[in-house]
């Protein structure tokens, strides 16, 4: 696939790479203009974004190739069909972010907010280059620039706890990435000569079924962002970070990069055709459906709702490489599908239980009995968000579980059908009650109906815009359909 | 036996110089005091000059300072003279060996008026307090 | 060709203005550093030139005096010698500027004496690089080993006594490489390293060269502190002057490798060394396995930043080693490459270490507090020389990892694989240790918010500017890893190797 060269790639990459300099320069001194720079930044990446929309839907797409580091494999971007959808999640749910973030930040009167911005604007840089990225190396590369950046995030808080989880952080995920992927992708060009992105997979007859077999539990495990259990214990404790880096990272960005490198992995690398021939699809559907239930059984019992949302997450990641892993075309359509839902539902609930932090520094859902009345606006966008988690019509979220549903009867693979409905009952069960508790629970000792008592408008504005884009996405999934489209069935 | 004690005869250049540099070899890393140890250091390095000086030994050689009208009638019979090479490449090493010497005491005046002692043990003893 | 003479220039200029540095160094310390600065820049100049004439015009060969090989004695300026010959300059220059403030706060009055070793130094390392005689190799070494030891001991402490064990280890390594070339001569009767290789292709006498080349290997071992020879080494660097261990922790181990492969590649042929003796090579990666994982494990238990740095420097040996006796084009291609990328990271990573003792007045780790504040430019700096070391792209240092590890995949070597892998791992816990501790102000435990201010106290400018200028060449010799592998490593490399 040759596509023609163009500088708008990279562009859309050091949008936000440079806006790094404003900030730092702006720093503490005119706080307006830095989140101006960051605004400007990401509503400019947006429209860069989505400006390759048309030309992508016809099939086409864009490269630019940076350098030529190693035999066959340059340092190389690539928007294609796959990349464009989830650089678009990305680039879209980043506005809100800022938006958030400037509203969180100030409300709490956050310290190091320079460093912060500066560390965001890096990573979202790194979350678009791998969904541009045209090769596995280069794909490793803004990987890593990912942890990386996001670390100071997690340990912003410079608290004995924020240390112990920033330590945690890097070491499930540098440790992984190092560890595992770092190997299976030089076997992989020791086997294949290539690590380019190609439709169908580059393996296919360059190595033995072993080999194969082998490659993909190392990329699976390997790309810890995703979450996959034993290696998910990184996001739970990367929770103490400040709720926005929680909600966008922790959410859309880190994790789903994960999921999205390895699905890029399994389509592009392996190759449906060759997991299915070799009948491997099994174990990717083992070890994602293991993680589903374990971790929506865990969420169940947290108290923390944060951490309660972290385990939500850890599930719904699973779905996404369980969709994959049937290697139907319902099934794979659903998976990537539910990056976009699964993202515009989760960012509104982190968005929430960040407004309900600041609005209220509550954290804990026992606490937050009867707290729906004073934050109605809140608890009713935390609702449409946890519908479309739990897959409710009429919610974006059900598009993809319905894909994945069907895609599980094309694969004639009942339990499947069975491990996701079981999952989606769990789902409700970890959701309903805090949303039930907040409108109709009696208050807590101590407190009184004192009025509507919402957060700031710059935390409530982006909450609902999304809560609404989960609604809209209901009707309105063609974009994201026709991306998954041109991505999987060209 | 008789083989090798013949083979160990015939060779006593080579024995003498493995012997000698095993003693300076065990000087360097076995002694504690320093002196000893850059004594073992020059044995070492002159059993290899020695080793080098010998190989250009030849049976009933003369030095090789040839005179020129002879040379230039007859030529070189190169069998009649002791290779100069070796002995060539020996000064320089000893060159080398004595600055290497040279510095060795230097440090280790300045080890002396650091610590007052060369043995080892009372350095590292000092050190530890 | 009108500039065939131009690396022995390179060689000559600090060599000559070692003596003027002594002489006017003597009258006024004013001198020093223009003196010292310009030689090295005409050096990194003249390198540079050679390198292009011989990526133009091809390797040449170069006799000294006009004394025709074998009897003179022979320079080659190849590709790879070419490279190091740039690298060795290029390094030199750049560690100079910084070292130039060291000194002059740690060796006050002693400067001229310092700068005339240390020039003498780079001139050995040059010609080193250069030499194509077995002889001369070993005068170089000792001439480089000599100056080493001088500057070594010209630190605070135990510097003397780390600088006599020092001693004591180096004269056993070049003994050794000597008595190797004492066989060779036996056997060949020739000094001139394409001489004794000619010669040797026809000789039956395999007891006697396996000698020469154990002895000889075992000579430049210890001299590059190839584990378990290493245990000169970290007391060695870690107690230098700062502003000498700026320059000898990166090249003097690195310049021995390239003198393990140039006597593999010159003297014996690879597949003498690689191929003759069953199990031998296979043996030395493990060997070099195992001295990676030792010496990472090592680092782990280090308290100070420096001491820290040079048991890396010992498992980067391991590295190299292995990658030269993976026995195949990958490994040596990367062993090469890694030489290239390790010397420039050891720099970062030591001027960076510079930049902090110059301000903080120490290196143990818990002292390094708040770091990120106070110096952030330096600490921006030591991040990317951290992750070249750990080996995470762009960097340069991932690159030669990718080629080490490839080499070692096509081998089978998975206990060499392993090692390397391990560490990585063991780095990105060193550097990230290091990292969390300087990202956060001192004695802010438990309370977030809290917020003292730190006032901003960089490095001077002329340890910051080169150490600014290295961890961007870092990231730039990764991205031009391609080129640099194409036109010069793979050229490097003997054709059907």
């Amino acid at each position: 696939m040759a596509y023609p060269y163009s500088i708008w790639p990279l562009v859309a990459i050091l949008v936000s790479l440079l806006a790094t300099l404003p900030i730092m320069a702006f720093n503490d001194r005119a706080p307006n203009l830095r989140e101006g720079s960051t605004l400007m930044a990401a509503v400019a990446k947006f429209m860069i974004v989505a400006a390759m929309i048309p030309t992508v839907m016809q099939g086409g797409g864009f490269e630019l190739t940076l350098a030529e580091v190693i035999p066959g494999v340059p340092i190389q971007l690539r928007v294609d069909g796959m990349g464009l959808f989830f650089a678009l999640v990305a680039s879209f749910l980043w506005i809100f972010t800022s938006l958030y973030s400037i509203g969180y930040m100030r409300s709490l009167g956050e310290h190091d907010q320079t460093r912060y911005f500066a560390s965001f604007a890096v990573a979202i840089s790194a979350t678009i280059g791998v969904a541009f990225s045209a090769n596995l190396l280069t794909m490793y590369l803004f990987y890593e620039m990912l942890s990386l950046s996001t670390y100071p995030l997690v340990a912003h808080e410079q608290t004995a706890e924020a240390r112990a989880s920033g330590r945690k952080y890097l070491t499930y995920i540098l440790g992984t990435s190092i560890g595992l992927v770092l190997p299976a992708m030089l076997i992989t060009y020791q086997a294949a000569g290539t690590l380019d992105f190609t439709q169908g997979g580059i393996l296919t007859g360059c190595a033995s079924p072993n080999t194969v077999a082998l490659l993909l539990v190392l990329f699976i495990f390997g790309f810890a962002k995703a979450g996959i259990m034993p290696f998910h214990g990184w996001l739970p404790a990367a929770m103490v970070a400040p709720t926005p880096v929680s909600s966008f990272l922790h959410g859309v960005a880190v994790v789903k990069v994960g999921v999205f490198s390895i699905l890029r992995v399994i389509f592009d690398i392996f190759g449906p055709d060759l997991l299915r021939d070799l009948n491997l699809g099994v174990v990717i559907a083992t070890i994602a459906s293991i993680t589903i239930l374990t971790a929506s059984l865990v969420a169940l019992t947290q108290d923390n709702l944060k951490r309660r949302l972290a385990y939500s997450t850890i599930g719904q990641l699973s779905y996404m490489i369980l969709g994959a892993g049937m290697l139907t075309a319902a099934g794979m359509t659903g998976g990537v599908l539910h990056i976009a839902m699964h993202a515009f539902g989760k960012i509104t609930l982190f968005f929430c239980a960040g407004a309900i932090y600041v609005a209220h520094h509550k954290k804990y859902i026992s606490q937050m009995d009867g707290l729906g009345r004073k934050m109605p606006i809140t608890y009713l966008a935390f609702f449409l968000g946890s519908m479309s988690i739990i897959g409710m019509p009429p919610m974006g979220g059900f598009l993809s579980k319905w894909n994945l549903v069907i895609g599980a009867f094309e694969a004639q693979q009942i339990v499947l059908v069975v491990v996701l409905l079981v999952s989606s009952l769990l789902n409700a069960a970890y959701f309903f009650p805090i949303v039930y508790r907040g409108f109709f629970a009696k208050l807590p000792e101590g407190e009184t109906e004192s009025g509507v008592q919402e957060a700031p408008l710059f935390c409530l504005l982006p909450l609902s815009i999304t809560a609404l884009c989960s609604l809209v996405l209901f009707f309105f999934p063609q974009i994201f359909l026709g991306l998954i489209r041109v991505a999987l069935f060209p | 036996m008789d083989a090798m004690l013949q083979d160990v005869v015939a060779k006593y250049n080579y024995w003498i110089y493995v012997v000698l540099m095993m003693i300076g070899f065990y000087a360097m890393i076995g002694k504690r005091n320093l002196v000893k140890k850059l004594l073992g250091m020059n044995i070492f390095q002159t059993a290899i000059i020695l080793f080098f000086v010998s190989i250009g030994v030849k049976r009933g050689g003369a030095i090789p300072i040839l005179d020129k009208y002879k040379v230039l009638e007859s030529g070189v019979d190169a069998a009649q003279i002791v290779n100069p090479l070796p002995h060539v490449l020996m000064l320089t090493a000893i060159v080398v060996s004595v600055s290497v010497t040279g510095v060795a005491l230097a440090v280790m005046q300045r080890i002396h008026r650091e610590y007052g002692t060369l043995e080892e043990d009372e350095i590292l003893e000092r050190i530890g307090e | 060709m009108t500039f065939t003479n131009l690396h022995l220039y390179a060689l000559a200029t600090p060599l000559l203005t070692a003596f003027f540095v002594n002489l006017l160094g003597r009258l006024s310390r004013n001198w020093i550093a223009p003196l010292v600065v310009l030689s090295l820049c005409f050096s990194s100049v003249f390198s540079g030139v050679t390198l292009f004439n011989v990526l133009k015009h091809g390797a040449y060969r170069y006799t000294v005096g006009n004394w025709q090989p074998p009897f003179g004695i022979e320079l080659v300026i190849d590709h790879l010698s070419a490279l190091m010959m740039v690298l060795v300059s290029v390094v030199a220059l750049v560690a100079t500027l910084a070292s130039l403030k060291c000194v002059e706060r740690e060796l006050p009055g002693r400067e001229h004496l310092f700068f005339t070793l240390y020039l003498i130094l780079i001139a050995g390392l040059i010609g080193l690089v250069l030499t194509g005689d077995a002889f001369n190799l070993y005068v170089l070494l000792e001439i480089t080993s000599i100056t080493t030891y001088g500057l070594i001991a010209m630190g605070k402490g135990r510097a003397p006594l780390a600088s006599f064990n020092y001693i004591i280890m180096g004269s056993i390594g070049a003994c050794f490489y000597l008595l190797g070339v004492g066989y060779l001569y036996i056997l060949t009767g020739t000094l001139n390293m394409a001489d004794i290789a000619s010669r040797i292709a026809g000789l039956d006498a395999p007891a006697a060269l396996a000698t020469a080349f154990g002895f000889i290997m075992v000579g430049l071992w210890v001299k590059m502190a190839f584990f378990p020879l290493h245990s000169w080494l970290p007391n060695a660097y870690s107690l230098a002057p700062t502003g000498a261990g700026l320059m000898i922790a990166p090249l003097m181990t690195k310049v021995t490798v390239y003198l393990m492969i140039r006597v593999i590649f010159s003297v014996f042929t690879p597949s003498y060394a690689f191929f003759q003796h069953a199990g031998v090579q296979s043996a030395i990666v493990w060997v070099a396995a195992a001295a990676i994982v030792c010496a990472s494990s090592l680092a782990l238990a280090q308290r100070d930043l420096r001491r820290m740095l040079t048991f890396i420097i010992v498992a980067e040996v391991g590295y190299m080693v292995g990658g030269v006796w993976l026995a195949n084009t990958q490994g040596m291609t990367g062993a090469i490459l890694h030489i290239v990328n390790d010397a420039l990271m050891t720099l970062c990573l030591f001027l960076a270490a510079a930049a902090i003792y110059y301000r903080t007045g120490s290196l143990k780790l818990e002292n390094l507090n708040g770091l990120y504040r106070k110096m952030p430019v330096t600490m921006a700096a030591f991040t990317i020389g951290a992750f070249a070391m750990i080996g995470i792209p762009p960097t340069c240092g991932f690159f030669s990892k990718w080629y080490l590890i490839m080499g070692g995949i096509e081998a089978g070597q998975w206990g060499y694989v392993g090692a390397l892998l391990f560490s990585s791992l063991v780095n990105a816990i060193l550097f990230f240790r290091i990292i969390e501790i300087a990202f956060f102000p001192k004695g802010e435990h438990g309370h977030g918010h809290g917020h003292e201010p730190i006032r901003m106290e960089e490095a001077p400018f002329l340890i910051l500017k080169p150490l600014v200028l290295t961890a961007i060449a870092l990231i730039a010799v990764g991205f031009g890893t391609g080129p640099l592998v194409n036109n010069i490593i793979r050229l490097a490399i003997p054709a059907g190797f």
